[in-house]
């Protein structure tokens, strides 16, 4: 069954339209990613689905009830968490207060300070510090615990390896395995599509706020992603 | 001996600026509000109580029972009615905004209190002092504000560092956008934050009626005084505040004691001097 399904996905910036009726679905338990060239609207489609830009209710339908044009932190309790790009640590709290804050919400699930050390760690011993004294890869975990500590069905992570040296992206995409291992639904959003169609057992490919090919991971045609990659 | 007791008398003096500032850095600090109307709530406190006072008989510290809880009330009220609406355009909405509402204040209060002035009655522990080694008198008065800024601060640190709802406050003051995508509500939460500000203004107004006439155009002045209070100190830091706020008296003492038609200019000098040595204050915290 599909956890996420969108129906004519359309979202502006102001005047700006940047996407135009996307229309996708999500099975529950799965993997999909979603890759594009810069501005094709990767992020603003995860923005819309955590409730972020403005919508219409019918444009976003998460388990099998129509949510869109809902704050983000109705979209949180309804089980909806995102890693934004470029992690956005509360910097004046501990490692640890970040995390504490990602459960805010309070829904129940797996995921406690407990999994989230035992997932990660480095966090554990960490966990006094201010955020921003933590390293990228070590910030990028601490984002991810914080929005695994709502307890999400869906999970929506956007450039994971933005900025990160290689040994670090690998070993923060050799996590997600657990996270998934959970029942979580996951959304990748990557610019790099080679550790994206690893990780992923669908993608989507965006271009310039359109959706410009879906298919399944597996026996994928380079050429064809090329193609709706640059828009050739 | 003079000089130590004018450092005294004008750091206790400090108790009530600092007292005076705690909503306004709140406010600000929390969800960048700058809350033109912050002078006229303290007054408006006042005359609750005096409403509150001459109605049941209680004595003014005992009507801050019913007081807080009123404009802790208001306090919610405003931001969620009002308030909220004003804050995704910039710093200018919310300016304008509360600008209306010290109007509106000020012009109510002379409707329905007249221009007279008006002072709270607490009986004799205005006038009590406590004398202390090298014949220096304190005044139990002055002595007890202090106190109550210093717990006020306190209370606050602990709640801010120690409480899950203080711990949403600082994550919304750092990135209210992100804190929001956390599951957050902010809208409810600066609608807390107001009402816990209200909370201090009105533990302001009440004491500060005690000590001062005041009359329904006393508002400003005590807004002004806040804001040297809070900027003195640094934006964000609550101690930097205690400490802007006794700066601010003690600048005030010293020039009293030069000529007491100095007093007034003396804080606002003191200000303008530290605006110019230190433009981000004694402890800043935020930087934006």
């Amino acid at each position: 069954m599909s956890l996420l399904r969108t129906h004519g996905l359309s979202a502006f910036y102001g005047d700006f339209q940047a996407l135009f009726g996307i229309d996708l679905s999500v099975e529950d338990g799965e993997t999909v990613a979603i890759i594009g060239a810069n501005g094709a609207g990767k992020t603003t489609f995860l923005r819309a689905i955590a409730g972020a830009l403005e919508t219409a209710p019918e444009m976003i339908e998460f388990d099998g009830r129509r949510v869109g044009h809902s704050t983000p932190h109705e979209m949180v309790r309804l089980g909806i968490a995102m890693v934004p790009e470029g992690r956005k640590l509360f910097p004046s709290l501990s490692v640890e207060e970040n995390l504490l804050l990602g459960g805010h919400c309070g829904r129940a699930g797996p995921w406690s300070l407990q999994r989230v050390y035992k997932l990660f760690p480095m966090l554990d011993e960490l966990r006094r510090l201010p955020a921003p004294a933590l390293s990228g890869g070590q910030q990028q975990m601490a984002a991810i615990g914080r929005a695994l500590m709502s307890n999400p069905r869906l999970l929506l992570c956007d450039e994971l390896s933005l900025g990160l040296a290689p040994v670090v992206i690998r070993a923060i995409y050799d996590c997600l395995g657990a996270i998934v291992a959970e029942g979580t639904t996951v959304v990748i959003v990557e610019q790099d599509i080679n550790r994206a169609l690893d990780a992923s057992a669908h993608f989507y490919c965006f271009q310039e706020g359109r959706l410009a090919l879906s298919a399944p991971t597996k026996n994928f045609n380079r050429t064809a992603i090329t193609a709706a990659y640059f828009g050739l | 001996m003079e000089w130590l007791n004018i450092l005294i008398q004008g750091g206790l003096l400090g108790g009530i600026y600092a007292l005076f500032a705690i909503g306004l850095s709140l406010s600000f600090g929390i969800m960048r509000l700058v809350n033109i109307a912050h002078g006229d709530l303290i007054v408006l406190s006042a005359y609750v109580a005096l409403v509150v006072v001459e109605n049941t008989g209680l004595d003014p510290i005992s009507s801050l029972v019913i007081v807080v809880p009123m404009m802790f009330a208001l306090g919610y009220a405003l931001q969620r009615g009002l308030l909220n609406f004003t804050l995704s355009g910039g710093l200018l909405p919310p300016l304008l905004v509360t600008f209306g509402i010290s109007v509106i204040i000020q012009n109510s209060l002379l409707q329905g209190f007249g221009a007279y002035t008006h002072r709270l009655q607490q009986g004799a522990i205005e006038t009590a002092s406590l004398p202390i080694p090298g014949g220096i008198a304190v005044g139990v008065y002055p002595l007890l504000v202090f106190a109550v800024a210093v717990l006020a601060i306190a209370g606050l640190q602990l709640f801010f560092y120690r409480t899950r709802l203080g711990r949403a406050f600082r994550a919304v003051s750092d990135d209210a956008d992100t804190a929001e995508l956390m599951g957050i509500d902010n809208r409810k939460l600066f609608a807390l934050a107001l009402g816990i500000a209200m909370i201090f203004t009105a533990l302001a107004g009440v004491l500060f009626a005690i000590r001062t006439n005041f009359d329904p155009a006393a508002g400003p002045i005590r807004l002004i005084l806040a804001f040297e209070a809070v900027i003195i100190g640094g934006l964000g830091s609550l101690w930097g505040t205690l400490l802007g706020g006794m700066v601010l008296g003690i600048a005030q003492a010293v020039g009293a004691a030069l000529s007491p038609t100095w007093q007034i200019l003396a804080g606002h000098l003191a200000f303008l001097i530290i605006l110019i040595v230190r433009p981000s204050g004694l402890f800043p915290r935020t930087r934006d």
